[in-house]
């Protein structure tokens, strides 16, 4: 039923890329470790004297580094950027690759598993990343991006790993085309929003113990990163397109029960947890529009809908029974 | 006083944010302990195991989280808060909506975004081609002597009250579908048939406006249900097809019609809807009492346990004398592993074998008390033996009565369905859908212009904007239009009739 030759194909391709993001993640790491632009002549005295004068010498230190986006400053770290950013490229490919292999193998859309769903969320979050990446500068987003997408990898094809196979008949049907599709893209939106809104954490609690005059251990890699503020608009727009999506994803999903089961809605953990997710997002835009609650409680807000999303996505399938427990693991 | 401070506070955004984690939070036990909507028979054995626990579990409604009142409670508030938040909005933009743009502050070059040029155009024609510009690009604009005010962007707060309002749609359809709605399971077997009235059904939850009258008059007979398994490999035993082939009669009186019924295509029948949703096989079984006649003989429904379909059955005799039940096991490919003991290896019959285990006494059918089917209640029954049977065999018990496994059949679970509310329901989100579309992707925007008689003739012209929505800037708007206003040259005729006070169309 499965043609054998192009299913091991897929694997080897999905390794291949695996060892491409790890180089990546390594010089992503390795240029954001890189001394950050003016740093070096200020940083060195002033770190003497901020523990004496109780940080004044910090704001000493910070206060002339100019614009703190990588994007205007030659630094070390730029070319190791662009070089673990063209390895993301040949990563993607090969993951992407790999998911056609695997598609073409079994004759049909390659996310018919839990394996083969975070392949395909691996390329998905990938994917968001460099299409964003190719109107700005993103490389100091690079190493937020990658682990994610190692972990997913590594989860995929080692606890996840199915062989190639045929669909259970649950799953045959075209929805599962469109609305596993769409929750695979929200997997790609919500998991590279969620990296800018830690950024943006990052660089907000930096920004605000720079400007008081303490110390933070994550001043450093504040300095490769956009302004808190960009940060924000920029996790803000990606949600807003996320949120819509999952929204035609979880509806998408109700019709596709409808058809199946009988019911569109019938509380389902895996339904459960999509609501909940639902909510969680439905909650961060509204905290965006409420006083007292923008900026980092919204931000906050954010990285709690998207560990229900993770929650949905692997605990829902490993740890809760269900009408949606058909990801292919061993029981 | 109070009425209305309560009022205020339900209808802030503070307290529907509230809302919102108390409704993502209220849903975790939904997922975490078994829910008697979807799996009593979880609940049952939860509250079997460890009695004390569940009972406080099921008295403040973990088992039931999703019809509990407090989980009413907040989504009905949320409900409240909801409409009491867009209903004022929806007349506070229509107001808006069919108001002009406001007028130009005094001092333009003040707002943060501004630009200002020099138009060789005089003041009215550079503003009636920034006008022209704007309305072109579907501005709202109107002019005075001087000065130009635009806006655009309406439709965001459109979407986003249209995206609440479909809600509160929702929540109806929701409704609808569960007051006059109804579900129902039944099993059966091949060559059974099933009638579509409520006594047939082995459990249905009707809403409260429907009555099993309305049921349209349907039947069918199962003629023969068909399942593939993956052989071989990591996956072996997956599920790979099923398969219902059923003669309908859709109404008394008419021709049956073949059909079939799979996972992803249900039967519909006169707005009812049959899903496959389960199967499993039923060995059928004879008894025969000392003196030779049959006191039982039927194809007894044996409920799957694991994905090998070991099958766990209970048959009941009330006619032997003296009564006599067994409890069992029906093993489709049948293994005897020394530390589980006979258990099911593959869900196909490739090896087919029932355990049994024979007792006899008194069933308890008489005390009153309902039973199920698929218990055998031992309290009053002595055990008289066990064995197991291959397809064909018979085994006679110590007082003469003998039981024959005469072979099997398979059972289909069928769900059958109506959801009055659910066309609605769809309507409401696609609605929904289109309206939360609007409202994050469309940006709100004002913005103004000034133009007044530059000396040695043309005009000096400000420009400024806002916008109104979060992380959203005029910036490119005003390049746009001083780009436009770059382009346009004097004209020799005075530009269209006076300008004054006209709202655009």
């Amino acid at each position: 039923m499965t043609d054998t030759a192009l299913a091991s194909l897929s694997n080897g391709l999905v390794y291949a890329a695996m060892l491409t993001y790890a180089i990546a993640m390594v010089v992503f790491a390795a240029s954001l470790a890189a001394r950050a632009p003016g740093r070096r002549p200020l940083a060195e005295p002033a770190l003497g004297t901020s523990r004496r004068q109780g940080g004044v010498g910090v704001a000493v230190r910070d206060a002339p580094v100019p614009a703190r986006s990588p994007v205007v400053q030659p630094a070390p770290g730029r070319r190791g950027g662009n070089i673990a950013m063209s390895l993301t490229w040949l990563a993607t490919l090969l993951v992407g690759a790999g998911l056609v292999a695997r598609g073409l193998s079994v004759g049909r859309v390659p996310w018919g598993n839990m394996y083969e769903f975070s392949v395909a969320s691996a390329f998905a979050i990938s994917a968001a990343f460099l299409v964003l990446s190719l109107r700005r500068d993103l490389r100091w987003l690079g190493l937020l991006v990658v682990v994610p997408v190692l972990l997913t990898l590594g989860l995929a094809v080692t606890v996840l790993y199915t062989e190639a196979g045929q669909l259970v008949p649950a799953l045959n049907s075209y929805w599962l085309i469109i609305h596993v599709a769409a929750a695979i893209i929200c997997a790609g939106a919500f998991c590279v929003g969620t990296a800018l809104t830690v950024a943006y954490l990052v660089a907000d609690t930096s920004e605000r113990r720079v400007s008081r005059g303490s110390r933070f251990w994550g001043s450093g890699l504040a300095r490769r990163l956009p302004p808190a503020q960009r940060l924000d608009a920029m996790a803000y727009r990606i949600h807003t397109f996320a949120f819509p999506l999952w929204t035609f994803a979880v509806v998408a999903g109700a019709i596709w029960a409808e058809n199946a089961w009988g019911r569109y809605w019938g509380w389902d953990p895996k339904e459960t947890w999509a609501f909940i997710t639902w909510v969680g997002y439905a909650a961060y835009l509204h905290a965006r529009a409420t006083a007292g609650w923008k900026g980092r409680k919204a931000a906050v807000i954010a990285l709690v809908a998207f560990a229900a999303f993770i929650i949905n996505y692997f605990g829902v399938n490993i740890f809760l029974t269900g009408l949606h427990s058909y990801g292919g693991l061993p029981s | 006083m109070w009425a209305r401070w309560a009022w205020r506070t339900l209808t802030s955004m503070r307290t529907a944010l509230l809302l919102l984690f108390m409704l993502a939070l209220a849903s975790v036990p939904g997922s975490i302990f078994p829910q008697r909507q979807t799996n009593a028979a979880a609940v049952n054995m939860y509250l079997a195991d460890d009695p004390a626990k569940a009972r406080i579990l099921d008295r403040l409604g973990m088992f039931d989280v999703f019809g509990s009142p407090w989980f009413a409670a907040i989504y009905l508030l949320l409900f409240i808060s909801l409409a009491g938040c867009v209903l004022p909005r929806t007349r506070q933009h229509w107001r808006a909506i069919r108001s002009r743009p406001p007028a130009a502050p005094k001092h333009l070059d003040r707002l943060p975004d501004h630009r200002e040029l020099v138009s060789p155009s005089p003041p009215e024609q550079a503003l009636a081609a920034g006008a022209e510009h704007l309305r072109a690009a579907r501005w709202r604009v109107i002019t005075t002597s001087g000065t130009l005010s635009a806006e655009t962007g309406y439709s965001r707060e459109i979407g986003n009250l249209v995206f609440h309002l479909a809600l509160l749609v929702l929540l109806a359809a929701v409704a609808l579908g569960s007051l006059g709605g109804f579900r129902g399971n039944v099993v059966i077997r091949e060559g059974t048939a099933f009638a579509a009235s409520s006594a047939q059904f082995d459990s249905i939850s009707p809403g409260r406006l429907f009555s099993t009258t309305e049921l349209p008059p349907f039947s069918f007979t199962l003629d023969r249900f068909t399942a593939d398994f993956q052989r071989g490999g990591q996956q072996a035993g997956a599920p790979r097809a099923f398969r219902a082939d059923v003669s309908l009669i859709a109404s008394p009186g008419q021709s049956p019609q073949q059909r079939t019924i799979e996972v992803n295509e249900p039967l519909e029948v006169d707005g009812v809807k049959v899903f496959l949703v389960g199967h499993g096989y039923a060995p059928t079984v004879t008894i025969r009492d000392g003196a030779g006649d049959v006191v039982f003989h039927d194809s007894v429904v044996c409920l799957p346990q694991d994905a090998g379909f070991t099958s766990t059955c209970v048959v009941k005799a009330p006619d032997a004398f003296p009564q006599l039940g067994l409890t069992g096991f029906f093993l489709p490919t049948a293994t005897v592993d020394p530390s589980r003991g006979p258990y099911s290896r593959f869900p196909a019959p490739d090896d087919p074998a029932l355990f049994l285990a024979a007792w006899e006494g008194d069933l308890g059918l008489d005390t009153g008390r309902p039973q199920s089917v698929y218990k055998l209640d031992t309290a009053a029954m002595r055990r008289v033996g066990i064995k197991a049977l291959l397809p064909g065999q018979r085994w006679t018990l110590p007082d003469g009565s003998v039981i024959s496994f005469d072979g099997y059949v398979r059972f289909a679970a069928f769900a059958v369905a109506r959801d009055p509310g659910k066309e609605l329901a769809l309507a409401a989100v696609l609605v929904a859908m289109a309206g939360l579309g609007l409202s994050l992707s469309v940006r709100r925007r004002r913005l103004w212009m000034r133009a007044s008689p530059a000396t040695g003739g043309g005009s000096r012209i400000v420009l400024a904007g806002i916008a109104r929505s979060e992380h959203a800037s005029a910036a490119s708007d005003l390049d746009r239009l001083a780009a436009a206003l770059h382009s346009s040259r004097p004209s020799p005729t005075p530009a269209a009739p006076p300008l004054h006070g006209k709202a655009a169309p």
